[in-house]
């Protein structure tokens, strides 16, 4: 008999959970703080912002989340983890101490160190999807020399919906980052901006000159952000964008996250919006 | 590497003597139509004509594998933390292979390079392939980039002659199957140019260069996409899944746990994206819900999207999908669509 367990690409690296945030005010986006429970696995792990894993619950299967930690943030992993099927929700029903397994880091990532070193940066975000894109900005903050501006417009649906609550606060009080935080509606005790996220790009204006656009959100949010940008300059080479599709394997084989010739999970999820514009839209 | 001029009572003595060791299979007929069956060496039949009704790809990629193993009894050591199985190291020898059938499992290794379980079962497999001779109304491998005498895939090539086969010994593998015959049975001059002679007048069929597969590569990608006979095709199309289930280039899996009795396995077993579960996300969405879409995500897989990935077309010609399609949905039809887009 021969054991397959070197470089075994679907074998999970077990892991515990450390703590559990709520995140949200209707309790649908938990963050889970994981540790893997080997000290070498988890001081091997090295991963890119943008990059995703598969989170493991034996019984239940796999899900591919977004990796929201930094890979500057050495000793955990974190995900923010919606409640929407199978896995997320027994996910959502664990407590901190119980097992896990984390597969990955799975994907391509931000250009952090290529394409994006010494350019402005803006990041656009919409409702959960900033996961990824807290993990760009804190990374980026501790390579704060490496980059120039960097502006940030995130959006949630109330304020009750935005995710890491205190370190929006905390950003917004450095003065080495434009932070625009946007709610929907007005809200009693809210103070930051109201407006859609489209909204508020047009009003803020980012300049394309030796910039980068980061967007995730709903595709109806990225629909209407890109007309404002457009206008005022912006090419789709410029733009990153992380899509999502249904994926199993992670590995670019089993065949679900294909969009065209492309695979979601392999040569993705981070694509130019001039590289998505000669797709298919099968995502 | 030697060709060998085997009679049949050297390929029975050769047998028996691979059983001492390995598993032995081929394709078995029953009720007019052949599938893969674990023989002994008296029961192997060189099959008349054609390929067995399922592929190859059950050997290399089965239905359903275990990846995983874990406990799922809470108090256990280890509980819920998934250990990879355990691969069986007993080689087997597949007998009565077709080429098209040979070839699925190189162009199967391509998206599967990296793959642990698909590699152990290749490396404990030995295909000894049977050439062909009669081709049947759905077979096309010329076509698809193959011939009814090509060898790729294999490790020995048996093609039959007058007195018996010939043997073409293609790997280290095949030698060590032979090694004993290997100073007494070479082939003649005289056999061995017969041989050659049976392969170019096999040839002459659309096999590499300027074949489907490059003049596809060359083509606008949206202009394939966008092409008017998609949803003409999808109309016919009832989605059963049937072509993917019995295409020997078909891969798309999926992954379930099972837990029984406090035993849990994590298994991949073969999906279609025929199905639309099959891209369904979590909140709802579906990017192909509509049927003309997964239809053409079938041939644009095939024909379009692994060719610019690997090169070959993710096609070997067997005409299984065109056999038994329950529509006569035939992809012979749909590369001629395609390759006339200007």
């Amino acid at each position: 008999m021969k054991n397959i367990d070197q470089k075994n690409p679907y074998l999970p690296y077990p892991g515990r959970i450390e703590a559990i945030t709520i995140e949200t005010e209707d309790q649908s986006l938990k963050s889970y703080r994981i540790i893997l429970e080997k000290p070498e696995d988890m001081a091997n792990w090295t991963h890119v912002p943008g990059q995703f894993a598969m989170l493991s619950l034996a019984g239940k299967g796999e899900i591919p989340i977004g990796i929201a930690s930094s890979p500057t943030e050495k000793d955990h992993l974190l995900f923010t983890v919606n409640r929407a099927g199978v896995v997320t929700t027994a996910l959502h029903k664990m407590d901190v101490g119980a097992r896990i397994g984390v597969r990955g880091p799975l994907g391509n990532g931000f250009p952090v160190d290529k394409e994006l070193r010494g350019k402005n940066i803006v990041i656009i975000a919409g409702g959960f999807a900033f996961t990824t894109l807290r993990a760009t900005l804190i990374y980026m903050l501790a390579h704060r020399q490496d980059y120039g501006n960097i502006t940030v417009i995130y959006g949630a649906r109330t304020p009750g919906m935005l995710l890491y609550k205190e370190e929006l606060k905390s950003w917004s009080q450095r003065d080495d980052i434009e932070m625009h935080v946007t709610v929907d509606r007005e809200e009693p005790g809210w103070t930051g901006l109201v407006g859609f996220v489209p909204t508020i790009a047009g009003r803020v204006a980012p300049s394309p000159e030796n910039a980068a656009a980061l967007i995730c959100g709903p595709p109806i949010m990225i629909k209407f952000t890109m007309p404002p940008l457009e206008e005022i300059g912006w090419t789709d080479d410029q733009v990153y964008l992380s899509l999502e599709n249904r994926m199993k394997c992670g590995l670019g084989v089993c065949g679900h996250c294909n969009v065209g010739p492309v695979y979601v999970c392999k040569d993705g999820p981070v694509f130019t919006r001039d590289e998505v514009q000669k797709l298919p839209i099968e995502f | 590497m030697k060709i060998l001029k085997l009679d049949d009572s050297d390929l029975k003595t050769l047998l028996a003597r691979w059983y001492e060791t390995r598993d032995l299979f081929s394709p078995v007929e029953k009720n007019g139509m052949a599938g893969w069956k674990r023989i002994e060496p008296l029961e192997f039949v060189e099959p008349a004509k054609g390929v067995p009704k399922t592929s190859l790809k059950t050997f290399f990629f089965p239905q359903p594998e275990t990846l995983l193993e874990y406990s799922a009894r809470p108090g256990d050591e280890g509980a819920y933390v998934p250990r990879p199985v355990k691969e069986k190291a007993r080689e087997r020898i597949i007998l009565g292979v077709r080429p098209c059938d040979a070839r699925s499992v190189l162009l199967n290794s391509l998206p599967f390079a990296d793959d642990p379980y698909f590699k152990a079962k290749k490396d404990t497999t030995l295909i000894v392939g049977f050439t062909c001779k009669q081709p049947c109304s759905t077979c096309f491998c010329s076509w698809a980039g193959g011939s009814p005498m090509d060898t790729e895939g294999m490790d020995i090539a048996m093609t039959r002659v007058e007195g018996g086969y010939l043997a073409d010994i293609l790997t280290k593998k095949g030698e060590g199957l032979v090694d004993h015959l290997l100073d007494n049975r070479e082939a003649s001059p005289e056999e061995k140019e017969q041989l050659k002679t049976l392969r170019e007048q096999a040839q002459g069929g659309t096999g590499s260069e300027g074949g489907p597969a490059e003049i596809l590569k060359k083509k606008n990608l949206m202009d394939l996409y966008n092409a008017p006979f998609w949803q003409g095709l999808a109309d016919s199309c009832i989605n059963c899944g049937a072509c993917t289930f019995l295409c020997p280039t078909c891969y798309c899996f999926d992954i379930q746990d099972e837990t029984i009795k406090g035993k849990g396995r994590r298994i991949r077993y073969w999906d279609s994206c025929m199905f639309p579960l099959f891209t369904q996300h979590a909140s709802g969405h579906n990017p192909r819900s509509q049927k003309v879409q997964r239809v053409r995500n079938r041939f644009m897989h095939k024909l379009k999207y692994f060719p610019e990935r690997f090169g070959p077309l993710s096609c070997v010609g067997c005409g299984r999908c065109i056999r038994e399609c329950p529509v006569n949905i035939d992809i012979r039809e749909v590369m001629r669509d395609l390759l006339s887009i200007p």
